[in-house]
């Protein structure tokens, strides 16, 4: 093995390359801005004071503590809907003929027109902003775990069957342990189109959250703040899938770990 | 002998069976054709036959897990099925003990802890099945049969693709728990040697579509059943069924089944039964 491969393996070097890889980022971002205007472009040290000034007046935990809330409820609303739409859909063939083309038109309805329409049809309210989101990502769901059900074991089945294990056995043991895998691929998938949709929401049609502080500072022409809200969002993303999404996949899925 | 108590037995009469093949018509593909036998209680029947003969099948309708047939089949057991497949068929998901305790309707450790142990299975309690080799989950398979307290037992070829010392053992494992809590006990083989050691009395189903050939009693005390003694059955179950087709019988002695390839392909074909979901 090559020293250079050698040195790109294992965690702790993992760890290594992706934090000199994030230096070089910011280091070229330092670069760059010492020759753009710094209104267009600014420091990361001015990215850092506007971080700071937003901070310490309190708006950026308001903000970002209500964005991460629409994320988190429209998160397990698409889940739990599109879940069961998906399962309910790949083990009903004949169900699935008559909407698997209603499932490829919300698949192709542009983001923004759900969130217009919900917001006409619902009104300018919390309900259709979560929820604008949720159908949003529901179709997505749909297919992952659509595909997950379809690929259930025959032979489990019968096993639980004969065994005549209960409804909650059934799903907690036999049916939700396959389908983990989809979960987790929906989950990954989701949590980071969905606040990205979030923000959407938020401009065109709340008072607060991180998109609606984007928009304010666009007009303002604040790219810092902007760009200070950017990234304390999406570390706060990075954080809950560390702390959440892999450990939880990791604990579901320790059984296969151990497989020869 | 038998205890006392509401008498157990398995009725089975099936006049047809048959699999849509493509236009819906069950008559195309006739599995199972006049298909009658039962089991008694605290008896041991094995059903051989040659391959693709509806034996699984017969099984698979005795569960309950298909529906679809001409006939009826009672089993007035009221209790549970213990029921091993020819794969282990394990939560890999869920640690040995716990795929074997949560079938159990009332948690009884006692007997969870003495199959274990019977079995040679208490190191392994907390491995998942995937950490298990095809034998020591077949084991598991068993344990978990017997966790139920079954009064009747369905063995689906619970010791196919083995290699054979492994599979005596299982066998000898079999008996032994079987012994000591007798119940219905009705299995799939295509080994007659096997069958031999096993049964009270063997079902012989014929070629397809399936049907009873006639039954052929083991008037043998189990412990008379040495290899020798099971040899002189064979001989005398081949002269009252002559080309059999079964892959053991020539072989006269114990061990070396010289057409398991024949048997692994058997159990490739019977997985792929199709199942409705529930």
């Amino acid at each position: 093995m090559a020293p250079s491969e050698r040195f790109l393996n294992g965690k702790v070097n993992s760890a290594l390359v992706a934090t000199a890889s994030m230096a070089g980022f910011i280091a070229i971002w330092w670069i760059a801005a010492t020759f753009a205007d710094p209104l267009v472009l600014p420091s990361p040290s001015k990215t850092m004071s506007a971080l700071w000034t937003e901070a310490q007046s309190g708006a950026l935990f308001v903000h970002m503590g209500a964005t991460l809330l629409r994320v988190v409820c429209a998160f397990f609303v698409a889940l739990f809907i599109g879940a069961a739409m998906g399962i309910f859909l790949g083990l009903n063939p004949a169900a699935n003929r008559v909407f698997d083309p209603w499932v490829t038109l919300f698949l192709n309805i542009p983001a923004l027109v759900i969130i217009v329409l919900a917001y006409i049809w619902i009104g300018l309210n919390e309900a259709a902003a979560i929820g604008a989101v949720a159908v949003n990502k529901i179709p997505n769901v749909i297919v992952t775990l659509r595909e997950g059900a379809r690929s259930l074991s025959p032979e489990l089945d019968e096993m639980a069957r004969v065994y005549r294990f209960s409804k909650k056995q059934m799903l907690f043991d036999v049916i939700l342990p396959q389908l983990q895998p989809f979960f987790a691929a929906a989950s990954r998938s989701g949590i980071s189109l969905i606040w990205k949709i979030v923000l959407v929401v938020e401009l065109l049609g709340r008072s607060n959250g991180v998109g609606f502080q984007i928009n304010l500072h666009f007009q303002l022409f604040d790219v810092a703040t902007i760009l200070a809200y950017t990234f304390s969002f999406v570390a706060v993303m990075l954080v809950i899938e560390m702390l959440v999404l892999q450990p939880w996949e990791g604990r579901a899925t320790r059984w296969r770990a151990v497989h020869a | 002998m038998r205890p006392g108590g509401v008498l157990f037995m398995l009725d089975v009469n099936i006049s047809k069976k048959g699999y849509a093949v493509s236009s819906g018509n069950t008559d195309s593909h006739i599995v199972l054709q006049d298909v009658k036998f039962e089991v008694q209680n605290n008896e041991f029947v094995c059903i051989v036959g040659p391959s693709g003969c509806g034996k699984t099948t017969t099984l698979r309708l005795i569960l309950g897990l298909d529906g679809r047939y001409d006939g009826h089949i009672s089993v007035n057991t009221g209790q549970n099925a213990g029921v091993v497949f020819q794969e282990p068929r394990l939560l890999p998901w869920r640690s040995v003990l716990q795929n074997i305790t949560m079938v159990q309707d009332e948690p009884d450790q006692p007997l969870v802890e003495e199959l274990l142990d019977v079995l040679g299975l208490s190191n392994h309690k907390d491995f998942f099945p995937g950490q298990l080799s095809l034998g020591l989950a077949r084991r598991a398979a068993l344990a978990r049969a017997f966790a139920v307290k079954p009064s009747l037992l369905i063995l689906d070829e619970p010791f196919v693709s083995l290699d054979e010392p492994t599979a005596q053992r299982l066998r000898q494992l079999l008996l032994e728990i079987w012994s000591s809590r007798p119940t219905m006990a009705l299995m799939v083989t295509h080994n007659i040697r096997e069958a031999m050691q096993l049964a009270d009395r063997i079902v012989v189903f014929s070629a397809r579509p399936g049907t009873i050939r006639g039954e052929f009693i083991v008037d043998v005390d189990r412990s008379a059943r040495t290899a020798t003694g099971i040899s002189a059955l064979v001989e005398a179950f081949e002269r009252r069924f002559p080309e059999s087709d079964l892959p053991d019988s020539g072989v006269s002695e114990l061990g070396g089944n010289p057409q398991d390839d024949r048997t692994t392909s058997v159990t490739g074909r019977t997985t792929k039964l199709r199942v409705v979901p529930t």
